[in-house]
């Protein structure tokens, strides 16, 4: 499992592993989105939960669908399928790599990409904490994306439209959070509910997508 | 640790393609199949190694014993060609890949990235793979493709190590090894007379 996780981040790290490739994508759209709604910094700070939010989970998709269709080119996934590995292990392994390379990096740098939108001061500590207990949802919720669209050539569109509404209870209880947060509004409850929708999906889904990976692998 | 397959029927794509396969292989044996392109020799060995369920029928061994190497050789090209064997060693709890590497002439090759190598050598690197498994039974899809006539001789002599040390192998090849015990199996003698399976919405899952 450890050699797995180990091997998952130096291809990530390597040339073509496309790490930074979900940081670059949101900054990207953190900046454009002053240019699109104009320089009003009260307006700016009182999108900027739901905006960060979004662009995350943008950020977030960028990278699934390499989860394990590079995996499944070049044959490595069957050879994986067949080791003394649980496929659910492997498949906890992949989304805590992807989670590392892509969902991490998010949370150390929204403080910064916060600044550009004009985030208000005390909202800061409640969007890293919202960040921080929703990212690894959005990586297990798509590992089971990715698992689905494996075989598929191409399948990073469909693999979007698949993951995206299933993105939706992460994203509402996540943006309510930083939103308190910004607004020094109480946070508790939706930050429970956050955490409990991380935790089922990282304790339910890997099973679900061990069974459709091998029903995609015959 | 001999290897029965009792009345195995397999499938691909919810089509029945082989009815009714049976035989055995003994330890130090090697069994060749062998018939033409499309009877199913790819979709026998993936339900032997465990990546597809048999429709019917028994094998005597469990999918823990098995290690399978396909047309692909499942080389992360970035990856130095050491990084990738340690990684199997370290994913099948195996302590060394020295023999591996000394068996299939790799030594000079360990710190190239695997991108680098030439078709044959990653074949030859996908099949040292199957040595660091250090498991018994070796199911080999057409492992001889793109090597040269050097290499397969090379490979030709590994099996037969494998095969010494009480190992089994079961291949699909077009090309003959040398190998001084091997059976042959003509798959020509069980294709199925294909009709849609009963179980009629597994075919479009």
């Amino acid at each position: 499992m450890i050699a797995l996780l180990a091997r998952d981040l130096r291809l990530a790290v390597r040339a073509g592993g496309g790490f930074g490739l979900g940081l670059s994508f949101f900054l990207i759209v953190i900046v454009l989105i002053p240019f699109g709604v104009g320089p009003e910094t009260g307006l700016l700070g009182r999108i900027a939960p739901g905006v960060l939010w979004v662009a995350a989970l943008l950020a977030c998709l960028l990278s699934l669908d390499r989860m394990f269709a590079l995996d499944f080119e070049d044959g490595s996934l069957d050879l994986l399928v067949t080791s003394p590995l649980p496929l659910e292990g492997i498949i906890t392994v992949k989304a805590v790599a992807h989670w590392l390379t892509t969902g991490l990096p998010l949370v150390a740098a929204a403080p910064v990409f916060a600044l550009l939108m004009n985030l208000p001061g005390h909202g800061y500590f409640a969007l890293v904490l919202s960040l921080l207990i929703g990212t690894p949802a959005l990586s297990v919720i798509g590992a089971f994306g990715a698992a689905l669209t494996v075989g598929i050539k191409r399948g990073g569109l469909l693999l979007s439209l698949l993951v995206l509404p299933l993105y939706v209870p992460t994203l509402i209880f996540g943006a309510e959070v930083a939103r308190r947060g910004a607004e020094s509004q109480p946070y508790t409850s939706p930050l429970l509910l956050l955490a409990g929708i991380s935790f089922a999906a990282l304790a339910l889904l890997p099973m679900a997508s061990a069974a459709v990976l091998r029903v995609n692998l015959r | 640790m001999e290897l029965q397959v009792d009345k195995l029927c397999v499938a691909r794509g919810g089509l029945a393609v082989l009815r009714d396969v049976s035989f055995s292989v003994k330890p130090g044996q090697a069994l060749v199949l062998r018939g033409p392109n499309g009877i199913g020799k790819t979709t026998l060995l993936r339900t032997l190694a465990g990546l597809q369920p048999a429709l019917s029928g028994q094998v005597s061994l469990a999918f823990d014993d098995m290690a399978y190497a396909a047309h692909v050789d499942g080389i992360k090209t970035t990856l130095t060609v050491k990084e990738n064997l340690l990684f199997w060693s370290h994913v099948f709890g195996t302590k060394t890949i020295d023999p591996a590497v000394e068996a299939f002439a790799l030594a000079d090759l360990l710190d190239k990235p695997a991108g680098l190598l030439s078709a044959g050598q990653k074949r030859r690197l996908g099949l040292a793979r199957l040595m660091v498994t250090g498991r018994a039974v070796w199911i080999l899809d057409e492992p001889t493709v793109s090597l040269d006539q050097t290499a397969v001789a090379l490979f030709g002599r590994v099996i037969e190590g494998h095969l010494a040390g009480g190992g089994l192998a079961i291949l699909a090849t077009h090309i003959d090894l040398g190998l001084s015990n091997a059976l042959s199996l003509e798959l020509g003698a069980y294709r199925a007379v294909s009709s849609l399976q009963d179980d009629f919405d597994e075919a479009f899952l």
